[in-house]
């Protein structure tokens, strides 16, 4: 008798993807400044690095939050027998106020609608399990985060379908695809219960348009079924334009209070905006009663500590933090991806103008031997093991179009991103100039060696760089 | 079409239950020595109270645990930063050392065989989900805790069936309770993935004997199906006969590292030993490297607060902190058992024999009004309305028998337990009383209906029938 559950021993879990492959190629050879300076340069975690110090000097100035004290007094016991799922009040109050923050204060978000959960990979699947029964199935804007292969999918049965998106307008939304993604649904006898956006978008690192989001509004309006706005990195945003979130849509669209916008979910996280992937913190947003209650419910299969609920409420109820917090961060954002951005300009390499993220969509098509996914996936395995740089192929984005690749600005100090870019400078450069050259020799060379050149000739003149030839 | 799944629409979550009720009714009025002399008494709530001065005192010494700072040195950035589902190792360490050192050091568990999890909530929902498939069924001994009911069936689509256990023979699990659960599912057409067993007991209170635990091991060898060993009590073993872990019975019968003990997992979480509920620290402990891998990955959807991992992994990694813990909590516990014990006999109310957990399992069959789980929930509705305790009625654990009540005793203090049992005392006196007035409450019913005038019978009848109003 099988032993196990099909979850177990099928691969919903998705990490044999690649882009869990190059993570693991990282832990073997971990870039040290000093230690490992040959190493491999992690490109591939979108993480915050860059405002820790404005946590830390806080942290400083307000020992009691971590040290499970208020006003000098311990509160440990209060804290260590705080398991209630509807979350510390004072916490989830100023998750409220900080998300209302974040959206320039124009919506407001009330904190018995919202949910704690452990991270928003708990968040996300608990909506699933809300909303979707096994089979049902959601619709999301390729390219998407590769996590929710797991996070959606493996545990709760529900399907996602892509809704095509192309370089030929920036990856936008369109009323076609997200129709052609409705009908494929359907041809799959799948019964659509909504679409999942993330916005700012991960990995293009740009945030929805208003005429995309009242596209989605629109759409599910029409069909009857669910929106959920991922919106993690909505404290990322460091363009001109302003973040806008579906929450202020549904405002001006005049649709709060509505059957529609009972329907719409917002899922949030401190780990991108805060950079506290650690401390397990994200929350669900539902103006739907029903939702809120079973997700509350569902909450205590991932409660976030009540250690840590102390110490961020703390945080975050502190408003001079987080306003100087916020701007700073924008402005560090910015100023590290534009880094990014022109050297990588400078080696020919151009990227999605991007308005948000901790990364940017980098296009090397041109650095493709054919336009193919194979092709995509060979220069990939270039640039992990002889670049030694760990980025995100596109297509374990389920990009439609081969040549993309994410590529990560904020995890890592200014001299390693400087570093990184000449390596792949030095790369692109031998690449363009070498690849003319070498491919016709490589062609010549393949043809004399069938007329018996001895084979020392061969590997003298052929370099290693190209494993399908070792 | 449903907008909303299944699973948000249905109770399968359980919480219609009289377990979640009780608790309601505490939170509307609930006992505080001088705020609230009157208010309702929680004793039906499992959490251990007692030790948190030595945790305390441990943290005054100790502030770099919660200050980000080891030996002096910042490591914030670290710990914010770190989300790895395989877990801090040094917790791990310090977890797989601790749960050792709670079964005398007679077996070993190897860290890279942990998996951490958001509670036992989490690590028991996380085994259901690597285990069963959705329609298949686990065993479990009644009486069980009512969370289970969500906790392994809710998402996951499996399905409890009971091994039916009685008073007879004091609750323990038989070879043929056992196999008659087993066939009960096959007549259901449920396919059996394994026993599941929390060990001590969760609400009895006892530790499952050699026997027992030696029928299990031979059940599911001979089934080919797991055991979860759900020994989430451990650490709240305050008198003989000791804790046996299955663990240590594998070991005895030279089953480790065979196919039986692949399929033997074990269930552990800080809650209750240490009383940190808050902090979700749960842990699944498997010989299976498959089952590992996958609980890891699952582990995702509820990793444990890496500040929380830290603080931990400190205070446990402190042996001589862990080794005093462990002594002087169970002496608290024993004495704070014997108090309730003793006080209730002292009504003429009875307790199963315990030697563990924090709660008893109290006898009041004698006072229900006939051997009937309504006349149960009407005695229930008595001691939480009207004695203002709220205590967990055998039902709400799958209790086969009315008449049996889970009373907790280690989350109050000493002066609030003898407020309860003074309570008590005084609704068990009335109650001979009740009895009195029962018959003439009878009496005057049909005398009512001779048509006596109504302000005689309201004169005469007590407040206290809900069912005459």
């Amino acid at each position: 008798m099988k032993q196990l559950s099909t979850k177990v021993t099928s691969n919903g879990h998705g990490q044999d993807s690649s882009y869990f492959l190059g993570w693991e190629e990282y832990e073997k050879n971990p870039y040290d400044e000093i230690k490992n300076p040959n190493g491999m340069i992690q490109m591939g975690l979108a993480e915050n690095q860059l405002c820790f110090d404005l946590i830390e000097s806080w942290l400083a100035k307000n020992p009691d939050a971590a040290s499970l004290k208020r006003n000098g007094q311990s509160i440990f016991r209060e804290l260590a027998l705080f398991q209630d799922y509807h979350g510390m009040p004072e916490f989830k109050k100023a998750m409220a106020e900080f998300m209302e923050e974040i959206r320039g204060n124009r919506v407001t978000f009330d904190p018995k609608k919202i949910v704690l959960a452990a991270g928003s990979t708990s968040a996300n699947e608990t909506l699933m399990f809300c909303l979707a029964e096994p089979g049902d199935a959601f619709l999301l804007p390729t390219p998407y985060y590769p996590g929710f292969d797991r996070d959606l999918k493996w545990r709760t049965g529900a399907e996602i379908v892509p809704i095509h998106c192309s370089s030929s307008n920036g990856f936008q939304i369109t009323e076609a695809a997200l129709q052609q993604a409705y009908q494929q649904a359907h041809k799959l006898d799948l019964k659509v219960k909504g679409v999942l956006v993330t916005n700012p978008s991960n990995p293009l690192g740009t945030a929805l348009t208003r005429r995309e989001l009242n596209l989605l509004v629109d759409f599910i309006t029409s069909k009857n079924i669910h929106l959920i706005s991922d919106e993690i990195y909505s404290g990322t945003m460091f363009g001109f334009e302003q973040f806008i979130s579906v929450m202020d849509v549904l405002k001006d669209k005049k649709l709060e209070n509505t059957e529609v916008s009972k329907r719409v979910h917002v899922v949030y996280s401190l780990s991108k905006d805060l950079g506290l992937p650690g401390f397990r913190v994200g929350a669900i947003y539902s103006n739907d009663e029903m939702i809120v209650s079973a997700a509350t419910k569902m909450s205590s299969f991932g409660l976030v500590s009540s250690q840590t609920q102390y110490l961020l409420s703390a945080l975050l109820s502190d408003k001079k933090f987080t306003s100087q917090y916020l701007e700073e961060n924008q402005k560090r954002l910015k100023s590290r991806q534009k880094q990014l951005v022109s050297g990588l300009e400078s080696a020919g390499i151009t990227c999605l103008r991007s308005n948000a993220g901790l990364f940017c969509w980098v296009d090397m098509r041109h650095l493709l031997d054919t336009n193919t996914f194979e092709a995509e996936l060979d220069l990939w395995k270039k640039i992990v093991y002889n670049v030694k740089l760990n980025i995100s192929p596109g297509s374990s984005c389920h990009c439609t179009e081969p040549g993309w690749f994410r590529v990560c600005f904020a995890n890592m100090s200014e001299d390693t991103l400087d570093l990184a870019l000449k390596r792949l400078k030095t790369f692109v450069e031998s690449t363009d100039c070498g690849r003319m050259i070498s491919r016709s020799s490589h062609e010549r060379l393949k043809s004399l060696r069938k007329k018996t050149v001895s084979n020392w000739v061969f590997r003298v003149s052929w370099s290693d760089r190209v494993p399908d030839e070792r | 079409m449903g907008l909303l799944s299944r699973n948000a629409t249905c109770n399968t979550h359980g919480q219609d239950s009289s377990y979640f009720l009780g608790w309601e009714e505490y939170e509307k009025n609930p006992y505080d020595e001088i705020n609230n002399p009157d208010g309702i008494i929680q004793m039906g709530l499992a959490e251990n109270q007692l030790s948190f001065d030595l945790i305390e005192s441990w943290l005054a010494k100790n502030p770099d645990a919660t200050n980000f700072k080891r030996e002096g040195q910042s490591i914030f950035r670290g710990l914010a930063l770190f989300q790895d589902y395989h877990g801090l190792p040094s917790f791990k360490n310090a977890m797989a050392d601790f749960m050792s050192e709670n079964r005398g050091n007679r077996v070993s568990f190897d860290p890279k065989n942990l998996v951490l999890t958001a509670g036992a909530t989490s690590a028991n929902e996380t085994l259901m989900f690597c285990l069963a498939d959705s329609g298949d069924a686990f065993l479990l001994p009644t009486p069980y805790y009512p969370g289970f009911d969500r906790d392994l069936k809710w998402r996951t689509g499996v399905e409890i069936v009971p091994i039916k256990s009685t008073s007879a023979n004091g609750f323990r699990i038989t070879k043929s309770s056992l196999q008659e659960a087993y066939e009960q599912a096959q007549k259901l057409n449920l396919k059996v993935k394994g026993v599941l067993i929390t060990n001590p007991s969760n609400p009895l209170g006892t530790t499952t004997t050699r026997t027992e635990l030696n029928h299990l091991l031979d059940f599911i060898s001979c089934k080919n199906i797991h055991l979860i060993s759900d020994e989430i009590y451990s650490g709240t073993v305050f008198t003989s006969p000791g804790f046996i872990s299955v663990m240590e019975v594998l070991k005895e019968k030279n089953l480790e590292n065979t196919n039986v003990s692949k399929r033997v997992h074990i269930v552990y979480s800080l809650s209750k030993d240490l009383g940190l509920p808050g902090f979700r620290v749960g842990v699944i402990y498997s010989n299976d490297d498959i089952v590992v891998a996958a609980a890891t990955k699952m582990s995702s959807f509820g990793l444990v607060s890496s500040q929380t991992q830290y603080l931990l992994s400190s205070l446990l990694s402190d042996k001589n902190f862990t080794a005093n813990y462990l002594k002087e909590n169970k002496i608290r516990l024993k004495i704070r058992h014997k108090k309730l014990v003793s006080g209730l006999e002292a009504i003429g109310i009875e307790c199963l024999k315990s030697n563990a957990g924090l709660f008893c399992w109290v006898d009041m069959r004698h006072l229900l009004r006939s051997n009937t789980f309504e006349a149960e929930i009407e005695l229930w509705k008595k001691i939480v309305y009207e004695v203002k305790l709220n205590i967990s009625p055998g039902s709400s654990c799958h209790c086969n028998e009315p008449g049996w009540f889970r009373v907790c005793f280690a989350n109050m203090n000493e002066e609030t337990i003898n407020v309860a049992l003074n309570r008590l005392k005084m609704f068990v006196h009335g109650m001979s009383s009740t009895t009195r007035s029962q018959s003439e409450h009878q009496r005057l019913k049909s005398l009512r209906k001779m048509k006596m005038s109504n302000w005689v019978f309201r004169l005469s009848f007590h407040d206290r029938e809900f069912d005459e109003r």
